[in-house]
């Protein structure tokens, strides 16, 4: 799934405002929309269809049913300030098409937190705006974790307040704990946000699962979706199955603060899931820690032959742009489209793969009342770190040999002093009666 | 063992006394927290295990330092210097001669206090076991400073075997420990002796005048006065 061939979709968000044929230059670092950050009265709304733009005339959009003016074009430009959660939420709680539909910790219900969602953003509590965290220098935002390691330099904002990178250690230093606390212990190797986001889509939803194979039915002929769970999209014949979640525990890996992307061009092993995007880290690197991911898992369509993924045409162009899998339902149509578009190559033959794509989890921090306790990893067998081998953790790991010979140990001495006991008590009496 | 008359001893001073059970209620917490900290059930909760655990243990650490001075300025560490003189004897009256009723063969005396069974295992314990108990419990409490400590090369799950091994010989010295000590002329009198200072012992054991009981409650105060 790429933005390519559906971008005049796609562009709503992703880079390319302005889109309008393949000859946009993607490059171009004007091509950036002020107002859907900047403007305040709520009323610019973007065309989820126009490349980015806002209608010039009302118009209905079919995906969703709902009617978008033209912009007041001069309140919309005397209302810019700074951003607010608002401003940063239209695209970033909506990633995917949908609410929560990407991450699980960020959607929605942040554009009104209680601090029991998220503890900085709580407007009963600190109230912090996205940019109180993502500070910007001339508009370069800090706090984008996919690139470069991040705990390379444990630097505080007190020690260099323009750290490209903010992380809770930023503010919060790594001994936040009491003196002496354990916790303080676990910052060389345990990320804040593992034991203090002890679940993600709290209040909202969010997509764990995503099956394409199973798009393309019909019923009576023609497309439809239904609803499931929390009143969320469970099938639609564009986009397959969904299964949503609330309250997800997330999964552990380690992380430097890279994530590595598998691209189309990559080769693929069809015998096991795919991961789309993995994070960079190792138990053995210093600037790794363990860190919180939703995994969103899905089934999605490769090339067979070439074994590598492949970009579906689905956003159809117009009303006789039948090779969009939104207007044909051909997947091979789509994808033969959609890959020539990419100028790749493509095989002819598709199937469905498992796919794995991480999202780190780093919001909706809960207040230190709901942290993660000790004993959710430091337990025997299904705790939250079950999956890290290879390194030993009390309380979850032992040496069996040690501990079945050290039963047997104290359970020998044990028997041994009751025989022991039995033989004095048994012949002090027979003395007793001699 | 009619007409035999006993007699009282006084064999533990204030300060063995209390050492002996200060130590006792320090190894049954830190086994008792060690092993919920190893995962083997569930009573107290992780979190206050561990942190009772890392307490009690840095608390051992510094109170096992006044015992060697203790045992070094009063000479005491030579009621542990091995020996195997009458070893075999010792050994003879535990698997043999107590179930025929027959006396001790190496009574307790105040120069003497542990057998050479006694020696032989308490100096394993308090120069080996213990001692190696600490160091691992101290190093595995510090796991976080060992770069700064130049101890990176340790591993974790090496130092985790050790105490962990050393945990289960403890426990299984506290049984056999709690259950030697009911062998004394009744079952109390070694316990007995551990709380007062007092033990009861047979008459006819070489025995120092000033120890006796007797002469201790009746010295006169102000002899010279």
């Amino acid at each position: 799934m790429n933005v390519k061939s559906n971008e005049a979709r796609c562009t709503s968000c992703h880079a390319g405002y302005g889109w309008k044929d393949k000859e946009f230059n993607f490059a171009d670092q004007t091509k950036v929309d002020c107002l859907v950050c900047h403007e305040q009265t709520g009323t610019y709304k973007k065309f989820p269809a126009g490349g980015g733009n806002p209608v010039s005339e009302t118009k209905v959009f079919k995906g969703n049913g709902k009617t978008y003016h033209p912009p007041d074009w001069n309140k919309v430009a005397q209302s810019v300030s700074r951003p607010t959660r608002k401003n940063c939420g239209t695209c970033h709680f909506f990633g995917g098409g949908g609410d929560g539909v990407k991450h699980g910790d960020l959607d929605s219900s942040l554009i009104k937190p209680n601090k029991v969602l998220d503890v900085h953003m709580g407007v009963d509590g600190q109230n912090f705006d996205c940019v109180r965290c993502h500070s910007t220098t001339l508009h370069n935002i800090a706090g984008r974790v996919y690139t470069t390691p991040a705990s390379e330099h444990r630097k505080s904002l007190i020690e260099d307040d323009l750290a490209s990178k903010i992380t809770c250690e930023s503010c919060h230093s790594s001994t936040p704990h009491k003196e002496d606390a354990k916790a303080n212990d676990h910052t060389d190797k345990v990320a804040c946000q593992s034991c203090h986001i002890p679940a993600i889509a709290r209040v909202n939803p969010t997509k764990m699962w995503w099956d394409w194979s199973t798009a393309g039915k019909k019923q009576n002929g023609k497309p439809y979706a239904e609803k499931g769970e929390f009143g969320k999209p469970k099938y639609d014949t564009k986009k397959g199955n969904f299964i949503w979640a609330k309250n997800v525990m997330p999964e552990y890996f380690w992380f430097n603060g890279s994530i590595e992307h598998l691209t189309v061009k990559d080769t693929i092993d069809p015998s096991k899931p795919v991961q789309i995007n993995h994070p960079v880290g190792d138990k053995d690197d210093a600037n790794s820690r363990i860190f919180p991911f939703k995994v969103h898992r899905a089934k999605q369509p490769y090339d067979k032959v070439n074994k590598n993924l492949v970009i579906p045409h689905l956003f159809p162009k117009g009303k006789a742009d039948k090779d969009a899998y939104w207007k044909g339902y051909n997947w091979n149509k789509a994808i033969a489209y959609g890959m020539e578009y990419a100028g790749l190559k493509y095989s002819g033959e598709y199937d469905f793969i498992e796919t794995e794509y991480v999202f780190p989890s780093t919001h909706m921090v809960a207040p230190k009342n709901n942290v993660v306790a000790c004993a959710e990893c430091h337990t025997r067998s299904e705790g939250r770190l079950a999956k890290l081998t290879g390194l030993y953790m009390p309380g979850r790991d032992n040496f069996r040999a040690l501990d079945i010979f050290g039963w047997i140990l104290v359970f020998g001495s044990l028997v041994g002093v009751f025989l022991h006991g039995l033989g004095r008590i048994f012949t002090s009496n027979s003395r007793k009666e001699g | 063992m009619k007409g035999v008359k006993m007699v009282n001893i006084y064999l533990y001073s204030r300060y063995e006394r209390f050492w002996h059970w200060l130590q006792t209620a320090i190894i049954i917490i830190l086994l008792i927290t060690g092993f919920e900290s190893h995962g083997t059930f569930s009573l107290l909760g992780f979190r206050f295990a561990v942190d009772t655990h890392n307490f009690v243990g840095l608390s051992w650490l510094i109170l096992f330092a006044f015992f060697i001075f203790w045992l070094f300025t009063t000479g005491e560490y030579k009621q542990y210097i091995p020996t195997t003189r009458k070893m075999v004897a010792v050994l003879r009256y535990y698997s043999y001669g107590i179930f025929r009723g027959e006396p001790h063969p190496v009574p307790k005396r105040k120069e003497a206090k542990h057998n050479p069974l006694q020696r032989l295992v308490y100096l394993s314990l308090a120069a080996l076991l213990l001692p190696i108990q600490m160091a691992t419990g101290f190093l595995y409490w510090g796991y976080n400073s060992w770069q700064a400590w130049g101890l990176e090369w340790l591993s974790l799950p090496v130092i985790a075997f050790i105490h962990m091994a050393g945990a289960f010989a403890i426990l299984s010295f506290l049984i056999v420990h709690i259950y030697m000590i009911t062998t004394g002329h009744t079952i109390f009198s070694h316990t007995r002796a551990m709380i007062t200072g007092w033990e009861e012992l047979q008459e006819g054991t070489q025995i120092e005048d000033w120890e006796q009981k007797e002469r201790k409650t009746s010295q006169p105060v102000s002899e010279t006065v």
